[in-house]
């Protein structure tokens, strides 16, 4: 169904009402608001493989062949709700299109028997998916009445999950490349700069500084050549946001590159993105691909005077490289090393010329910010704070996936209305936002409107908008340690607060967390010592590292510490972990009733904590026991617990 | 066009565009650094010259913050203070504490912060960094475990150097200083040229010490020890005894080494002057030829390595003769060894020498023919200055009361080849003489002997002429070889050194030397020269005397086949 180039062209530039009726019917073609024949769309994003979506596309393509169905296949991006993949959607001639859950490759037939039969099985029915000149399924739920969509505001997540990011004439199709093509035909570099600036948009990454500001300041260095970069090292675990956008809608980010790139007159843009990310990069790859044949990429494009090159460059994955000078350091081909601002990119970046680093979701508004206007996005979210914020939710959470919000929202709409809270029976105890870096957020702070100042306000940060959700099975220290112990493999190890900073602090969280066989008696006094000298360490590190690594290194600590404090004081100095999750610091016992007084577990206890005669019960001796946990496993008479 | 800036409630004047630090250091105010080195690019790594400037929310590097508007900086607030006093003790939580057993003990950097900050207690402990100590280099030990990651050896051997022998690896706290693929010094491409010796805060990077095992044979009657000094030490070894940079001990050495027991003593200028005498013979053998011209002198060993290793298609290029001090080193033991045996069984040969890439060069093959050295212990300037603090010495004595010299033995011209430049311009001067049969005013070549990396001049000799050129300092001298390689400049003579100002900078001189200082060296060499009644090698008496007795022909058989070896092309050590 791919159309000659010269109709796509004309379609994208030219504005729908002034279209022909055999035009606009192709439109309504491209953007498969009418179909021909029936269409499947299988989401094969990373989460939609993991769950299955591999064997669903090959069962689905069996039952076509097999029964002789004339229908389109497709894949898709995901619609956010990662927790019920695979998810897939289907859309009858003439009908709305229909998402379901969970279609694993056994449910395949008879899903799909279902449907050709015009009946919608409940129980896997998401939603349907309103579209003009289409008939509504009766009796099935609009996607926008259902919470989860209800209280988002899809803008840049709009086509994600619904459009097949291989195919540039379904992007065009749904409005797709005009914005770009307005703004070479109509608009000089500073207008849209300019633009940019009054829409109010902010960098997404977390720093929240003013997009159009940044632009105007490259810009308006002189220079034989300016770079943009797209950040897309997104390697914060329980982050996902950027991947979500690149697999779900590559267009719509290389427009947006293109875009900016036009904005600060630079000819030459650069994707750096991290290797492993395989899916994002098939597709962005291809989508490069496809506009150059279309000649919306390279020399002279559509004879508006403008070149523009967007090459692909893949990271090695290092943590480190999502920091813009150590990514610039990196794609120079040096180590990857943040150095010194000021001088700032915008001035000195790629090769010492003037380069404007942006990340993924702040260039996947810009099309949209072009095509209707400054005023729209200012309307969307807060006043000093427009636009939506995409978060991805993890952790113990009813749902888990991507969730699209107006600024301003509270974390409460987010994870007790949007995602459903914590499973039933559980109780919230925390939300952890911005990943390694990032803060933990208690239950009294959940009504917390969401923009930039608030979260200073309160000494917290949105990071790159990962929430990880923790209910009350989570030892809250537990959590801070690992990320400790993440942030100080990630350290690049060139300045000192960072490089000795991260490793001390894992090392005390560490030490909080476990038992030394031999401990002597003052290590109560140290462990208490050790979480002291944390909080004046952590100021320093704050005050004097090189790049944010280094400053937000400590937030997970820091804000643990304020509104988690007696879970620290229930370590350090009962030696106990309140949810029961340091393995180490578990209290064993041996029920008498139980035990046989087969004596296994004394012989096998690595510390001999554990003393009786046989066919007596035996008895664990608190003071000796290292709580590595052998005893119980050994036991076969399920006599040892814990407390 | 100057800032105002108001430092500690103090206005002070700042241009443009320069660093905090560079106008606090102009106004005499002191910001403690680590990773900074003036010549440099600023890396902001080590933190410790943070200070607090209004309006910014976290503390900045004074190294690399410009100044481009009116700004309000402390630079000792209680903030700043504990910042880098935590940065400090952070530093010292997991490094060995050895201080009482280090070589850099009292000359450390760590040291006198850790002192300044005082730090008098173990706020935070850490586990000791330990092993994986390199000694297998015969010049530079790297010692990881004392290594406070500043960056300055990987700037210098990258930047300056051009080597690239030195660079980070691994991450975080796993980050250490090490060679391409994790290789052995030894086994690297490192050419031992010590400049990273140097610039080392700690005693992570150290020379390879080799005093401790020379002091048996000074004691031992039966050793005929013979050591020779060069120039370069004449001029620097003050500096450690407490003189001012660039006093001339020229006259107290000679004294001070037979004190120390040492049978014989001889000043490496005299191989210097012989090599001149051979140089200005193979210049002439090819002058006039298409190629391999324009001569390159090979007298620096880590140049020539550097060569071998780098741009072997220069190696017909370079002159085929081995260093002044391995000249210095045949001749002590191939002629005057034998005059002065006087029944002792055994000869061991010294060089105290300001190079450390020497201490490589004396056990590399080409110098140890059938396993004998030429030399057999080789000493930096400041092992030296360590003999003489344990001898006992007192300098002032020796120099006003000691009247029994020795048998001293010196060049003339070849004393110039201490400073970059110099052994371009005494060659020319014999050069000149045989051109033409008349001696040179050495006045002609005083535009040569300008403070720069690259200098050139044109010598008019008779009829025709002779451009000379002379460049220190690898990356330096890399640049230069582009251009010769794309056939750029025309040059009759290149005067290669490793080091950036020569020998004066080698990597075995007293640390850290500042711009000054190397300055004073580099004066008080050509003072030497200026005020030396004999200023060429062509006219010392005893390299006549030498060429009399003993080589016959400059360039003739006899000194060929001591004084002349290959070059091979080869990836690494």
């Amino acid at each position: 169904m791919d159309p000659d180039k010269e109709l796509l062209l004309r379609l994208a530039q030219t504005d729908p009402s002034g279209l022909g009726r055999e035009e606009r019917e192709h439109l309504a073609l491209l953007s498969r608001q009418v179909l021909e024949q029936p269409l499947i769309m299988v989401n094969s994003t990373t989460s939609g493989m993991v769950a299955g979506a591999g064997e669903t596309w090959r069962a689905v393509e069996h039952y076509l062949e097999e029964r002789n169905i004339g229908a389109e296949i497709r894949e898709t991006g995901s619609i956010g709700l990662l927790s019920e993949e695979p998810v897939l959607s289907v859309q009858l001639p003439g009908r709305t299109r229909l998402f379901f859950r969970r279609v694993t490759a056994d449910r395949v037939p008879a899903l799909l028997d279902d449907i050709f039969h015009m009946v919608i099985p409940a129980e896997l029915v998401i939603g349907q998916l309103p579209g003009n000149r289409q008939e509504t399924w009766s009796d099935i739920r609009n996607l926008d009445n259902i919470p989860f969509f209800a209280l988002q505001s899809r803008i840049v997540l709009e086509h994600c999950g619904i459009i097949d990011p291989f195919s540039l004439a379904e992007y065009v199709g749904r409005g797709g490349y005009s914005a770009f093509l307005s703004v070479i035909r109509r608009y000089t570099f500073s207008e849209v700069c300019n633009l940019v600036i009054r829409s109010g948009l902010r960098g997404r990454s977390g720093g929240g500084f003013p997009t159009g500001l940044k632009w105007k300041t490259a810009a308006d260095t002189p220079s034989d050549q300016k770079y943009l970069i797209c950040n897309a090292e997104e390697s914060d675990p329980g982050a996902f946001t950027d991947r979500y956008l690149m697999e779900g809608n590559p267009f719509q980010l290389l427009e947006g590159i293109a875009i900016a790139a036009y904005a600060i007159g630079s000819n030459r843009a650069y994707i750096y993105i991290r290797s492993e990310l395989k899916d994002s990069v098939k597709r962005i790859d291809h989508a490069i691909r496809e506009l150059r044949n279309f000649g919306l990429l390279g020399d002279n494009i559509l004879d508006s005077g403008y070149n523009l090159q967007i090459s692909l460059r893949k990271g090695p994955g290092a943590f480190v490289c999502g920091e813009e000078t150590a990514l610039i350091a990196s794609l120079e081909g040096r180590r990857g090393m943040p150095a010194p601002k000021p001088p700032y990119p915008t001035a000195t970046g790629y090769l010492g010329r003037p380069t404007v680093v942006n990340n993924v979701e702040t260039l996947s508004n810009l099309p949209g910010i072009i095509r209707k206007g400054p005023d729209w996005f200012r309307s969307i979210g807060q006043k000093d704070c427009p636009g939506t914020k995409i978060f991805s939710i993890s952790g113990r959470s009813r749902i888990t996936g991507l969730v699209e919000v107006p600024m301003g929202t509270t974390f409460d709409v987010i994870v007790n209305k949007i995602t459903g809270g914590v499973e039933r029976g559980r109780e919230l105890k925390a939300v952890h936002v911005g990943g390694p870096l990032g803060y933990m957020i208690p239950p009294a702070l959940m009504d917390l409107e969401i923009t930039y100042e608030n979260l200073k306000k309160h000494q917290l940060g949105m990071g790159s908008g990962g929430i990880l959700v923790l209910d009350d099975r989570t030892c809250v220290v537990n959590m801070v340690r690992y990320f400790t112990a993440y942030v100080d493999k990630q350290s690049c190890g060139k300045c000192i607060p960072c490089r000795e900073g991260t490793r001390r602090m894992a090392e005390v969280m560490e030490r909080i967390c476990s038992r030394p066989a031999d401990e002597p008696d003052q290590s109560a006094l140290d462990r208490f010592r050790g979480v002291l000298e944390m909080e004046s360490l952590s100021g320093v590190m704050k005050d004097t590292s090189l790049c944010g690594l280094g400053q937000n290194a400590p937030n997970p600590v820091m804000s643990s510490l304020k509104y988690f404090r007696e879970e620290y004081e229930a370590h350090v100095f009962d030696r106990v972990c309140p949810s029961n999750i340091c393995t180490q610091l578990r209290s064993w016992f041996i029920d008498v009733d139980l035990c046989t007084g087969c004596s296994i577990c004394a012989k096998r206890c690595p510390a001999e904590a554990i003393i009786g005669t046989p066919r007596h019960p035996y008895f664990i001796v608190q003071e000796k026991c290292i709580g590595c946990g052998i005893c119980y496993e050994v036991c076969k008479f399920s006599a040892v617990y814990y407390k | 066009m100057g800032i105002r800036l108001e430092v500690n409630g103090r206005e002070i004047i700042a241009e443009k565009g320069e660093t905090i630090l560079s106008a606090l250091s102009r106004h005499g105010m002191h910001v403690p650094t680590i990773c900074n080195l003036k010549e440099l690019s600023p890396t902001g790594a080590c933190r410790m010259c943070v200070v607090e400037v209004e309006g910014l929310e976290n503390l900045v590097p004074a190294c690399s913050f410009p100044v481009e508007g009116e700004l309000k900086i402390k630079t000792h607030s209680s903030r700043v203070l504990r910042a880098r006093k935590t940065n400090v003790e952070l530093l010292l939580s997991n490094h060995p504490d050895d201080c009482l057993y280090c070589e850099r003990n009292l000359s450390c950097e760590l040291q006198s912060l850790a002192e300044h900050l005082h730090i008098r207690e173990r706020r935070i402990p850490g586990k000791k960094r330990s092993g994986g100590i390199d000694r297998t280099s015969p010049a530079i030990v790297l010692d990881p475990a004392k290594c406070i990651l500043c960056g300055r050896c990987v700037r210098v051997c990258g930047e300056i150097m051009a080597t690239s022998t030195l660079d980070f690896a691994g991450r975080g706290n796993e980050l250490k200083i090490s060679t391409s693929l994790a290789k052995t010094l030894d086994e690297s491409n490192c050419t031992a040229c010590g400049q990273c010796l140097n610039v080392c805060p700690t005693g992570a990077l150290t020379e390879n010490i080799q005093f401790p095992g020379l002091e048996p044979h000074l004691s031992d009657p039966k050793a005929l020890v013979m050591v020779q000094y060069t120039p370069a030490v004449a001029v620097s070894l003050g500096e450690l005894l407490g003189y001012r940079p660039g006093t001339d001990l020229g006259k107290t050495i000679p004294v001070l080494l037979r004190r120390l027991g040492f049978d014989f003593v001889v000043e490496s200028s005299l191989g210097a002057d012989v090599m001149i005498m051979e140089q200005a013979a193979i210049f002439q053998e090819r002058k006039g030829q298409e190629k391999p011209y324009p001569l390159i002198t090979s007298s620096c060993p880590a140049w020539v390595q550097f060569c071998e290793m780098n741009f072997p298609e220069l190696l017909p290029f370079l002159s085929p003769l081995r260093s002044p001090a391995q000249i210095t080193g045949i001749l002590m033991k191939e002629r005057f060894a034998g005059q002065l045996m006087h029944g002792k069984k055994r000869v061991i040969s010294v060089l105290v020498t300001s190079c450390t890439a020497a201490k490589r060069e004396a056990k590399s093959g080409e110098m140890t023919p059938q396993g004998i050295p030429v030399i057999d212990f080789v000493l930096t300037t400041r092992e030296l200055a360590k003999m003489i603090r344990l001898s006992g010495l007192d300098l002032e004595k020796l120099q006003s009361g000691e009247t029994e010299a020795p048998v001293m033995i010196h060049g003339y011209a070849g004393k110039l080849t201490a400073a970059a430049g110099g052994e371009a311009e005494c060659l020319t001067r014999s050069i000149y003489r045989q051109e033409t049969g008349s001696e040179m005013d050495p006045s002609k070549l005083q535009r040569f002997r300008i403070h720069k990396s690259y200098r050139e001049a044109t010598v008019k000799t008779g009829k025709g002429s002779l451009r000379i050129g002379a460049v220190n300092g690898l990356a330096e001298a890399v640049r230069l070889l582009e251009e010769i390689r794309a056939g750029r400049t025309q040059l009759d003579l290149l005067e290669v050194m490793a080091c950036p100002d020569g020998c004066i900078n080698g990597g075995g001189q007293p640390l850290r030397a500042r711009e000054q200082t190397l300055r004073a060296r580099t004066k008080a060499i050509f003072d030497l020269d200026n005020g030396a009644e004999i200023r060429t090698a062509h006219h010392n008496p005893d390299v006549n005397r030498l060429y009399k007795d003993y080589l016959g022909q400059s360039g003739g058989e006899t000194s060929r086949s001591l004084f002349q070896t290959a070059f091979t092309g080869r990836k690494d050590n």
